[in-house]
């Protein structure tokens, strides 16, 4: 329980960083960063096997963010756990710094540049799969959108990770409900979207995304032997700050300076 | 020069003795094994071996993912899907993200024939070639592409490679020396005109050379396999020292050899020039081989285009 509150502070910290990140910058994706900061820290501060020291190891765990807009709160993360200088964190979206809009792997930590929707989910696959093949037991883990499941790909991977038996393979959908035109219900409607997964031939967890406890047992919970594991997070987008939460336009909104100083106190 | 060996085969019967050696070689394919020829490589090394199924994005993308983990991987199937319906994947997953991934597009161009503009890929080296880093090669014949095959498994770069459908005549007589990366292939002297082309094209331009010599005219022909990185040095020799250059490709006239061509003539050695190829129009109905006739791409028309040229000097 202890070490769970100790997740639940480093959320808040990393809910502030991703903030003074865009706020220091007057650009990013905010509303999908909020929602997601509890799942990316509960993989970058207990679950994911990976060491900052050796980004490249071969038996490192991998981490696809697939909706790459929420880049600031893995970039915030990464600079916390030691993968390149706190002080980088300045440069975002700045003319030739390594820490644009979306993920690149120019950046120590990450991946698959990712960006456009719907490409996380089957390079997760290939890997998972080459792991399979290789006899390790490395584990991979895709971070995708809700609004991002109206893409094609998604589904033509959530068939190949069933039919290759990839239980080394967890995926995880922030569904906080928002895309950028409004609510995923009224622009292309996804419920229910769990029996689609299991139809698919997956294991659906559903958690409540914003529960560090829930969270991590869904994530340690052992997966069932050849079944992939999606984690179906229910979120709430802009979590955290009282003003945008569940507000669509803060899905790239940026704080006034007064805004942003409400938003640190809401943190606090 | 006759044979009854397709490319596509000789791809195939060489990777699977190099995969045989090495597992980290790794085929990926769309329900395409019996198209690509891949029945012995799925038999043989079924560890190597992924099926996709009817799905391109997911091919390319796990093809990615895979070379991510370290392995060689060959995604193969038409080139008219892997050209179109997985290009964002060829672009992020593999270009943007540095996945050396090889796309071994086969059946290209014109080659499935009367199955019509669905299955043809006329856009692929124009779309291939603007990625930064993407090689991109067009084999002519057996042997040169069983040397290819041997350089991608090395190249440590990712790659589009096109490979037509039927058996097609020899150009080369062996393998070794019919390829080196980068550079074209003098096939043929000659001082008054150059002849570039690629693929399925250097043989009618072969033609056409003989054909020109009946008139006293001495056509240069080169074989431009890699179409990227181009051989600008080869290009640069041949405005310098013959007075015309012709490129026929299988391909939309825009944005291909041709193309890639007059880029490095235009702007550094301008020279008259004539680009064929497939107008821009919905290609005619037909066989491979009377798509080809159509728009001129025989040894008649080719040396009818090439006499025009210079004669209009």
């Amino acid at each position: 329980m202890n070490r769970d509150k100790e997740l639940i502070i480093k959320a808040a910290e990393i809910r502030r960083s991703l903030l003074e990140i865009i706020y220091r910058a007057g650009t990013g994706h905010t509303g999908g960063s909020l929602s997601s900061a509890d799942i990316l820290t509960a993989l970058y501060y207990r679950i994911l096997r990976i060491d900052p020291r050796n980004p490249d190891d071969p038996g490192r765990d991998r981490f696809i963010l697939s909706k790459g807009h929420s880049v600031e709160g893995l970039y915030a993360i990464l600079a916390d756990r030691g993968f390149f200088p706190r002080e980088e964190l300045e440069t975002f979206s700045r003319y030739k710094s390594r820490l644009i809009g979306h993920p690149s792997v120019k950046v120590p930590g990450v991946e698959l540049n990712t960006g456009a929707l719907g490409h996380g989910l089957p390079c997760a696959v290939g890997m998972a799969l080459a792991a399979k093949r290789s006899g390790s037991d490395v584990r991979v883990y895709c971070l995708m959108g809700d609004g991002e499941q109206a893409e094609g790909s998604v589904w033509e991977a959530a068939m190949g990770g069933a039919n290759f038996r990839l239980d080394n393979l967890t995926a995880i959908i922030d569904r906080n409900h928002l895309q950028i035109s409004g609510n995923t219900e009224d622009v292309m409607r996804l419920e229910g979207l769990a029996d689609k997964w299991r139809a698919f031939g997956w294991e659906v967890r559903p958690v409540d995304g914003h529960n560090m406890e829930e969270l991590i047992s869904a994530f340690e919970k052992p997966a069932r032997e050849g079944v992939p594991r999606l984690i179906l997070a229910e979120t709430t987008k802009g979590k955290g700050v009282s003003y945008m939460e569940n507000v669509a336009r803060w899905h790239h909104g940026v704080p006034s300076e007064e805004q942003y100083r409400q938003a640190l106190e809401d943190l606090t | 020069m006759s044979n009854n060996i397709p490319c596509r085969k000789a791809f195939t019967a060489r990777l699977t003795e190099l995969a045989r050696e090495d597992g980290d070689i790794f085929v990926v394919t769309s329900d395409a094994r019996g198209s690509v020829t891949l029945d012995d490589f799925a038999r043989t090394l079924p560890e190597q071996f992924v099926e996709t199924g009817i799905a391109e994005q997911n091919e390319v993308g796990i093809g990615a993912g895979m070379a991510s983990f370290g392995k060689k991987v060959f995604v193969c199937a038409p080139a008219c899907f892997l050209s179109a319906r997985s290009l964002e994947q060829v672009k992020i997953d593999v270009v943007y993200s540095g996945n050396d991934v090889k796309i071994i597009g086969i059946s290209g161009g014109v080659s499935y024939g009367a199955l019509g503009y669905s299955h043809q890929s006329l856009h692929d080296l124009a779309v291939m070639r603007t990625f930064p880093g993407m090689d991109v090669i067009l084999p002519c014949d057996r042997y040169q592409t069983e040397a290819v095959t041997e350089w991608l498994v090395r190249s440590g770069r990712p790659a589009y490679v096109r490979l037509g459908r039927g058996a097609v005549p020899d150009v080369y007589s062996c393998r070794e020396g019919s390829f080196t990366y980068g550079k074209a292939r003098t096939l043929r002297e000659g001082g008054d005109i150059t002849l570039i082309g690629a693929g399925e094209t250097l043989f009618p331009l072969l033609r056409a050379a003989e054909l020109l010599e009946g008139e006293g005219i001495a056509a240069r022909v080169l074989d431009m396999a890699t179409i990227k990185p181009l051989d600008r040095e080869a290009v640069l020799k041949a405005a310098g020292e013959t007075r015309a250059i012709l490129t026929a490709e299988e391909h939309s006239v825009h944005g291909g050899l041709g193309a890639a061509v007059a880029e490095i003539v235009v702007q550094e050695h301008p020279v008259p020039m004539r680009i064929l190829g497939i107008p821009d129009e919905i290609t005619v109905e037909g066989s491979s081989a009377e798509i080809f006739a159509h728009y001129g791409l025989t040894g008649e028309g080719i040396r009818d285009r090439a006499r025009d040229l210079l004669e209009g000097l």
